[in-house]
């Protein structure tokens, strides 16, 4: 398969008052096209930076990061993100908010009924037509997260990047949201680059786990095939010994091999 | 399976909720409309009158206070009491809009005439403020360039503009405009400012993520974010134009509500000088909760 995103030995090195902080060191990492793989890390460990790089909002001081064969020239809409913290614009509608990223890919294209069309395809695809007339605020988390998922694959990315989509929902919004992304993605064939602190989360949408070592200097300690069959279902998965196997090399990894310094002590 | 329902009801639970009330509402109605409409009422009555007594209580209770202030202070003759001064009032307010050549006009005509000064001095205060704010918030170039000057004019008294004006427009009345411009351009710049600044960086990313265009940056993200610092900086802006006009008009002359003061002063109506700080006050209180009622209009509920 096509080799979609390549990051080849990518360091990133910010400037602080202290002097340099080396955030990310010799990261090399292939992601092929309908490949979904997670970042997976203890918190402060630079994974938001990694998929920042793909994203292009933080550039690398060394080494190259490509998609689709091209270098990453900074943030671009072939690249959807979606914000942790949803980053919806509050004065707009949820078909405002989604409109603004289809008129910006397509609006040299199409026409306003073609773009209004792909709008409310995105919101349909997310389950949220009833809703779409809403402003942000009137919405709950859960749905401010599809709106902002619809937002993204409105614009037809070759990538679609999630940093921590579901860290701030409800146990039981989450596991639906798993859900619906997992049929969205075989719907749309998305390539997916998602930065998670859910083991569970990364075991059952993954096909590949990056695991990550703690920064500063982070690096990609292991990385772990998951080859469960799909379509996957969380409750068969609960019974199933090879799922187990796969979260217990995980949390291995991030328990004992990356044991934080904080936790240790 | 029971696991992957849940969340699904979850998620739709008020939806159906709402639907069921809609649904059911008509019913509850017109079953139960005799009995607990009729026991709560007298209760709802109590309710809101005692809120409306909290609401009323004090500032009546206040005002009360202040004019019996006056009124103990008036006792010695120097200054009018409160009743003399609002009989005057009475037959001040019968006619506003008399015109008896420009030294002896309504105080209606002195009002407007003000209004209009402040109205033109502060609107194109705006046209330059509002944008010069945005490239001074958006740019820190711009923002370090123009950092001395702003923090070196701004706390200069705003009537020490007043001969700069004279001399440049050789006439009164386009010196207090100009007098009103400087005073009330500070504060719009500096909001505006502060807001393009203060924009959160998730809506930026959001511009980045976009590749927006630097005029869809500006119409839909800049603006509709930044427009409660501006409205801000304007609600700050006309308190300072209105304080201004007043002792601006004194030393120009004209037909406007600070000449109508030093000309009663001159004919000795201590009356009408005091009725003069109450229209002041009512119109500064008037523009001020005006723009009160804009700016909420326009603020967005926190989204997180």
């Amino acid at each position: 398969m096509e080799k979609y995103v390549e990051l080849d030995r990518i360091n990133v090195i910010f400037p602080t008052n202290k002097g340099p902080f080396q955030a990310l060191k010799d990261i090399s990492l292939s992601i092929s096209q309908g490949e979904f793989v997670t970042l997976i890390g203890h918190s402060g460990c630079g994974k938001s930076t990694l998929l920042n790089v793909v994203a292009g909002l933080n550039m690398p001081s060394t080494g190259a990061a490509l998609c689709a064969g091209r270098e990453i020239p900074g943030p671009g809409p072939d690249r959807g993100v979606v914000f942790q913290n949803h980053s919806l614009l509050p004065w707009l509608t949820c078909f405002e908010n989604v409109y603004l990223a289809v008129e910006r890919v397509y609006g040299t294209k199409e026409g306003k009924p073609k773009l209004r069309k792909r709008t409310e395809e995105a919101i349909a695809l997310v389950g949220l037509s009833h809703a779409a007339h809403k402003r942000p605020q009137e919405i709950s988390g859960g749905m401010k997260q599809r709106v902002g998922i619809a937002r993204a694959l409105a614009m037809n990315p070759k990538v679609l990047l999630m940093d921590e989509p579901f860290g701030a929902l409800d146990a039981l919004t989450r596991a639906h949201l798993q859900d619906e992304l997992m049929k969205i993605v075989v719907e749309t064939k998305s390539t997916v680059v998602m930065v998670t602190h859910d083991v569970d989360e990364a075991v059952l949408l993954s096909d590949r786990i990056v695991m990550m070592t703690n920064g500063p200097s982070a690096t990609i300690g292991d990385i772990l095939t998951v080859d469960l069959p799909r379509p996957r279902n969380r409750l068969q998965l609960a019974e199933n010994p090879h799922y187990h196997h796969l979260r217990g090399q995980v949390l291995e990894f991030l328990y004992q091999r990356q044991m934080r310094p904080a936790a240790a002590a | 399976m029971s696991a992957t329902v849940t969340p699904l009801r979850v998620n739709e639970m008020p939806e159906s909720h709402e639907s069921a009330i809609a649904e059911t509402k008509p019913v509850v109605q017109t079953a139960a409309a005799i009995t607990p409409e009729a026991a709560p009422a007298p209760n709802r009555i109590r309710e809101f009158s005692g809120a409306v007594l909290r609401a009323i209580l004090p500032p009546a209770l206040g005002l009360f206070l202040f004019i019996g202030l006056w009124a103990l202070i008036a006792q010695d003759g120097r200054i009018p009491g409160p009743a003399s001064t609002w009989s005057s009032a009475v037959e001040l307010f019968a006619d506003p809009f008399y015109d008896n050549g420009p030294n002896d006009m309504g105080i209606g005509w002195n009002i407007l005439n003000s209004l209009q000064r402040v109205g033109i001095g502060f609107g194109m205060a705006a046209l330059v403020g509002i944008p010069l704010g945005f490239i001074v918030g958006r740019f820190k170039f711009f923002a370090d360039m123009t950092a001395p000057i702003i923090s070196l004019l701004r706390p200069v008294s705003p009537l020490a503009w007043l001969p700069i004006g004279l001399l440049v427009f050789k006439s009164a009345d386009p010196a207090s405009i100009w007098v009103i411009f400087i005073s009330s351009i500070w504060p719009m710049i500096l909001n505006t400012a502060a807001g393009v600044r203060q924009v959160p960086q998730d809506y930026l990313n959001v511009a980045r993520v976009l590749a927006l265009p630097e005029i869809k940056i500006v119409t839909k993200i800049l603006f509709p974010a930044v427009l409660p610092h501006i409205l801000t900086g304007v609600r700050l802006a006309i308190g300072v134009a209105w304080l201004v006009i007043v002792a601006a008009e004194m030393l120009t002359g004209g037909v406007g509500i600070g000449f109508w003061v030093w000309d009663e002063w001159n004919n000795l109506n201590v009356e009408h000088i005091i009725i003069a700080i109450f229209v002041v006050g009512i119109v500064g209180l008037i523009l001020e909760q005006a723009l009160v009622l804009l700016a909420k209009r326009f603020s967005y509920g926190e989204t997180h």
